[in-house]
């Protein structure tokens, strides 16, 4: 017997409403970390040396900031869906929890604006 | 509140059987990547401040310890790429059974150290003078 109504089975949604967005976006930005994370790794392995003047003409490149941009945007919010199942599958005071969740999202928002600021600051040829 | 009935959780489970270690593991080095994050965005930011600061920070990003770091975040991105490789092939609806998720777990292990040791063998003749 189950106790999801016919309209809730053919919706798909569970009880919170958003169905199996956490599961989608999840995948979603994984399968688009794959191509970013894979030229991060490179592109940084491939650089002629890591000092301030190749590291800003590097990064200043449209191209190349546009990719960085997205790179941390994607990172970011892929680290706060999985961070999240991780604080709810073992944070188990019900107030710790919340409190936890709540930090972790404000850290993750926090953490991509930072990101994405430097990066345009360096894009547009602010760093001295 | 009164303590609900859980259902069976990580000790019932044998390590041997691999599907928990590589799970254990996925999150592990997802875990580790996301600290990976906040090196990105502070080695972001010490260049987006200018030379100088970049300079100071430097110090700190091309220390011995850094390199360690590195080297373990390269480990925890080629596992957390080939495990998230097998999540999404899962997702699809295949290699779900027993035998198919006992080998595609050695498989991921393997594969990983592989990728791991390509990347690091790389890292270390790119960076060398770091």
């Amino acid at each position: 017997m189950s106790l999801r109504t016919p309209l809730g089975t053919v919706r798909g949604l569970g009880s919170a409403g958003n169905g199996v967005h956490h599961w989608w976006v999840q995948r979603l930005t994984a399968v688009a970390l794959l191509p970013l994370g894979a030229w991060l790794l490179v592109s940084l392995l491939s650089l002629p040396a890591v000092d301030f003047v190749t590291l800003v003409s590097w990064i200043g490149g449209t191209w190349t900031a546009a990719a960085l941009i997205l790179f941390v945007i994607t990172a970011s919010w892929h680290s706060s869906l999985g961070i999240q199942v991780i604080l709810e599958d073992y944070v188990h005071d019900p107030g710790l929890k919340t409190l936890s969740l709540v930090l972790s999202g404000f850290i993750h928002v926090a953490l991509a604006a930072t990101g994405v600021l430097a990066i345009l600051r360096i894009a547009f040829g602010s760093p001295l | 509140m009164r303590a609900r009935p859980l259902s069976p959780h990580l000790t019932v489970y044998r390590m041997t059987r691999y599907s928990l270690l590589t799970s254990f593991a996925n999150r592990l080095s997802g875990m580790a990547l996301s600290a990976g994050l906040l090196v990105l965005v502070y080695w972001l930011s010490a260049l987006a401040r200018g030379a100088h600061a970049y300079a100071r920070a430097q110090s700190l990003l091309v220390s011995g310890p850094a390199r360690v770091v590195y080297a373990a975040l390269i480990l925890a991105f080629a596992y957390h790429l080939v495990a998230g490789i097998r999540h999404l092939v899962w997702d699809t609806g295949r290699g779900l059974e027993k035998a198919q998720s006992q080998r595609s777990a050695w498989l991921v292990i393997a594969a990983a150290l592989v990728l791991a040791l390509v990347l690091l063998g790389w890292a270390l003749r790119a960076r060398e003078g770091l």
